[in-house]
């Protein structure tokens, strides 16, 4: 209760304070003026439409307030009796359209210029899924998925909330600075709209249809962003990080993670005769179900009844080994479940479905190796 | 045959003792009274306005700081969902219902609305669509938790089962205002007294005129709607769904060209209550009349033009969203002019401030305020950064709760003298006002702010740098909510006839046929037409 009041009470003088000097420092009260040249002209457009509604504003409301004051009756005010002037009438029906004229140029010029994709340099694909983004480079052997790396303790306040809290995540998206960069922007399941304020960047990701936007970003720097549309139960919990660097940075990091890659998938190759022990695929399967599968069917397994169903002592978990690995793999057609094929390595799937099978009081003693995932996915081409 | 007969015989009766009626809860079932069901329309509204209010209180204790402290996620979503529907569909929309039984036919000169039974109907289906949709709490995964918009495929495949009472109860509500609609377009046409031509009509039964037609029009694309999510869920279909060769933004536009008009179905009655309540305490004719009505029209016409400025981020081709910018922009000429009207009626008037008379006033400034903001939603590239935000939020609560709860505020002062006899508690009406009027700023103003730092609508947890603008807003909102009840209060001692006596008229400037009845209005009014010279 405590903690609460004095969080009102500075709430309370932050407005006060932000109103007087230093409102940029301590609270942000006005959009961002960004760091790409269409996101200042954006905020030059925000600025100019609120000073033309803040001077009608001004113009009505001060007539109101005058009216309010002077004619009342109370001050002994006969009523005039006019109720009709069709040149003041006509003059105030041409009046705002001319201003609304005004301010359809910049705006009209502006739009054109965001919707302009072409000559691009580097191309991502940014694909949602509940609640994830995935980025796919065009131009080069590299992706990734991007989760949030917030703990749940900070978000259950069993630990102190951190500087980035709930916008941080555990691989950023890098792109070059200086160079245009087109996202193509899509979704595997519900609608994701991302965000990045700094840009003036917001698109739709629809299932099955690709949208596109592009930014230019000259500012070497760190720009955080959220899915704006509504997406289901982790909606709030979806960051976009992106880290703009230096173009030759950016081939040094791009370089980097294309070997990266490349060293795991070899890993994973050579890894397919190797047997993990059970410690081992528990003490993964527990980090991947941690990040991949908890926030739909729960830490603890339970799943949230009628809306995404429980893993423990119930369903594949405990029953078909076959038909665990399938849904894991594959997906479930016509549900939230998605294929984790593409996002999970094959040691990983091994180790979560090893885990789902024996935490919670599963206990199965199942083991499920690497290669039993490849057997599978073979059969199943 | 016999029914007939009873008929015949009762309506002679009523006749005969003007008070005539079933008494207990017969009346209230049975009853086709255009006073009566508009009575039960508004208490209906009331209590829906509490359990609406009760689940944004929900939302704002939520808030209050960063961190999951009081409820789930999903259990948030469906907060934030059924806050929006229960407010739209049982707060406001039966409350302006409510208003235009009760007035449009004193209004007019009518004895009744033209097709009574039919409206016993439509105000009966309601209470239980609303259970139905409430139902869908008790449901395993609890109730509807896709926002209000119901945007596919959320609402679809990923959906809990509890969609499809959400689909039925929207068929019934829907059902319920076109039936609506209907009677009072009926009325309108064919029951004004000798004299009342068209360009007679008080404001207020004009807007309603045009709303009705509004309802008649778009309630249909509803029912489209959400029986395409419905088959969509459960049958097989893909209207919305890219593998079967559907499109989830088709969606969309369905549903924002029934939602568009919808909203201008919530406003264009509070401009007739304001219209005829600045007038009367301005003790000055309405300024521009005429172009008031032409200016509702242009209003009503220009809504089916602009439902896709919702959609600006969904990917559209550049020529859609210039087209639906410009439109949009357009709506602000009209608005204008109305605003503009009402200030000129003010203006050089002998202005007093009864209840009534100030939440009008605040109606006209706050409902301005959110007039300007959506102008800045219009503007295509920066709506890029608004959307989905809480600027949007503060937008929209701004013209509905400012201004259309606002104004519903200001029409039971206005005309609770009538329909109880008594006088309003008068200290406990400017209590209300001020509490309000103060709360609803701390609440909705500094969620501007936030929207423009950057904080999306519609999430349970957000980012450190929102947290102390989100505590403002919280106690905002409590103060706000815990002040209606002081208007419940208000209600409740009107409806015990406790206060002073009405008079026929107790506003001195007030104008129109509604007054010449003496006050509590009786059962019938109007059996011989008033002749409007």
């Amino acid at each position: 209760m405590n903690v609460r009041l004095t969080r009102l009470l500075l709430a309370l003088s932050a407005l006060s304070i932000s109103a007087t000097a230093n409102a940029e420092q301590s609270l942000q009260l006005n959009l961002t003026r960004g760091v790409t040249d269409i996101s200042n002209k954006v905020y030059d457009l925000h600025m100019l439409v609120f000073y033309i509604c803040l001077a009608i504003g001004v113009i009505v409301f001060g007539a109101m307030f005058w009216s309010i004051l002077r004619h009342r009756k109370s001050r002994g005010v006969k009523p005039a009796t006019f109720h009709d002037n069709v040149k003041v009438e006509i003059a105030w029906t041409v009046t705002p359209f001319l201003i609304l004229f005004a301010m359809a140029i910049p705006a009209t010029i502006t739009l054109i210029k965001m919707d302009d994709t072409s000559d691009s340099d580097v191309s991502v694909l940014v694909t949602g899924s509940q609640w994830r983004w995935h980025y796919s480079y065009l131009d080069y052997d590299v992706e990734f998925q991007s989760i949030m790396a917030t703990p749940r303790e900070q978000i259950y306040g069993r630990l102190p909330q951190t500087e980035n809290y709930l916008l941080e995540v555990d691989r950023p998206l890098v792109i070059p600075t200086g160079k245009k960069v087109r996202f193509l922007i899509t979704s595997d399941d519900v609608i994701h709209s991302w965000w990045v304020p700094a840009f003036a960047v917001k698109k739709d990701a629809n299932p099955g249809y690709i949208n596109e936007a592009w930014t230019r970003v000259d500012e070497p720097g760190i720009y955080r962003g959220q899915c704006a549309e509504l997406c289901g139960r982790d909606h709030a919990f979806m960051p976009v990080v992106v880290i703009a660097k230096e173009p030759a940075d950016f081939e040094a990091w791009i370089r980097g993670e294309e070997e990266r890659l490349r060293n795991a998938r070899e890993e994973e190759q050579r890894l397919l005769s190797m047997q993990m022990s059970m410690d081992e695929l528990m003490e993964l399967g527990q980090q991947v179900f941690m990040a991949q599968c908890a926030a739909c069917h729960q830490p603890n397994g339970q799943g949230i009844p009628g809306v995404f169903p429980g893993l423990a002592g119930v369903g594949v978990s405990v029953g078909d080994q076959q038909a665990h690995i399938d849904v894991v793999v594959n997906g479930a057609r016509g549900t939230a479940m998605q294929a984790y094929r593409n996002t999970l390595s094959m040691r990983e799937l091994a180790a979560v479905i090893t885990y789902e099978r024996n935490a919670w009081g599963n206990n199965t003693g199942d083991m499920v190796q690497a290669a039993d995932i490849h057997h599978f996915i073979q059969g199943n081409q | 045959m016999s029914t007939i007969v009873t008929d015949t015989h009762s309506a002679h009766d009523a006749h005969d003792h003007h008070d005539h009626h079933p008494k207990g809860i017969k009346r209230w079932l049975f009853t086709t009274n255009h006073k009566d069901i508009g009575t039960m329309y508004l208490w209906f509204s009331l209590i829906m306005f509490f359990v609406g209010g009760s689940m944004a209180l929900m939302i704002r204790a939520e808030l209050f700081q960063p961190g999951m402290q009081i409820v789930d996620p999903h259990f948030f979503n469906q907060m934030t969902t059924m806050h929006g529907v229960i407010m739209v569909f049982g707060a406001v929309m039966p409350a302006f219902v409510g208003l235009a039984n009760w007035m449009i036919p004193m209004m007019i000169g009518a004895p009744d609305m033209a097709l009574p039974r039919m409206n016993n109907w439509s105000f009966w289906i309601l209470p239980f669509a609303f259970l139905i949709m409430l139902s869908s709490f008790f449901m395993p995964g609890g109730a509807p938790a896709f926002g209000w918009t119901f945007y596919a495929p959320l609402s679809t495949t990923y959906s809990t089962d509890s969609t499809a009472l959400f689909v039925f109860s929207m068929h019934i509500m829907g059902m319920s205002s076109i039936m609506g609609a209907i009677n009072v377009i009926v009325t309108i046409m064919n029951m004004r007294a000798p004299g009342m031509s068209y360009m007679k009509m008080p404001l207020f039964v004009w807007t309603w005129f045009i709303t009705a037609f509004l309802l008649i029009a778009v309630m249909p694309v509803l029912a489209g709607a959400v029986t395409m999510v419905l088959t969509d869920k459960y049958f097989g279909t893909a209207f919305f769904d890219a593998a079967g060769g559907g499109d989830p933004v088709l969606f969309q536009h369905l549903f924002w060209f029934f939602g568009h008009p919808e909203v201008y179905i919530m406003i264009l009655p509070s401009f007739g209550i304001v219209s005829a309540i600045i007038p009367a305490f301005a003790r000055k004719p309405l300024f521009g009349y005429a172009s008031m009505v032409y200016a509702t029209a242009a209003i009503a016409g220009l809504s089916f033009l602009v439902w896709a400025h919702h959609m600006f981020t969904t990917g559209m081709p550049t020529f859609a969203s210039l087209f639906f910018m410009y439109m949009t922009m357009l709506i602000a000429v009209p608005t204008g002019v109305k605003v503009f009207n009402w200030v000129s009626t003010m203006w050089r008037g002998s202005m007093t401030f009864e209840t009534p008379m100030l939440f009008s006033l605040a109606f006209v400034v706050l409902f301005t305020i959110g007039g300007f903001s959506g102008i800045m939603l219009a503007i295509t590239p920066v709506d890029y950064q608004y959307h989905d935000t809480y600027f949007v939020v503060a937008h929209f609560h701004y013209v509905l709760v400012s201004g259309a709860v606002f104004s519903i505020m200001a029409a039971a002062y206005y005309w609770l003298p009538k329909w109880s006899g008594v006088m309003y508690d008068t200290f406990l009406s400017k209590l209300h006002f001020w509490c309000s009027l103060i709360s609803v700023n701390i609440l909705f103003f500094p969620m501007h702010f936030v929207g423009l730092a950057g904080m999306p609508r519609r999430i349970p947890d957000y980012a450190l740098q929102f947290a102390d603008i989100n505590a403002i807003v919280s106690v905002g909102g409590f103060l706000f909510g815990f002040s209606q009840l002081i208007f419940l209060a208000v209600c409740i001692k009107c409806a015990l006839k406790k206060g002073e006596p009405a008079p026929a008229k107790p506003w001195e400037g007030a104008e129109g046929l509604e007054w010449t009845v003496p006050s509590p209005a009786p059962y019938h009014t109007f059996d011989v037409p008033p002749v409007i010279k």
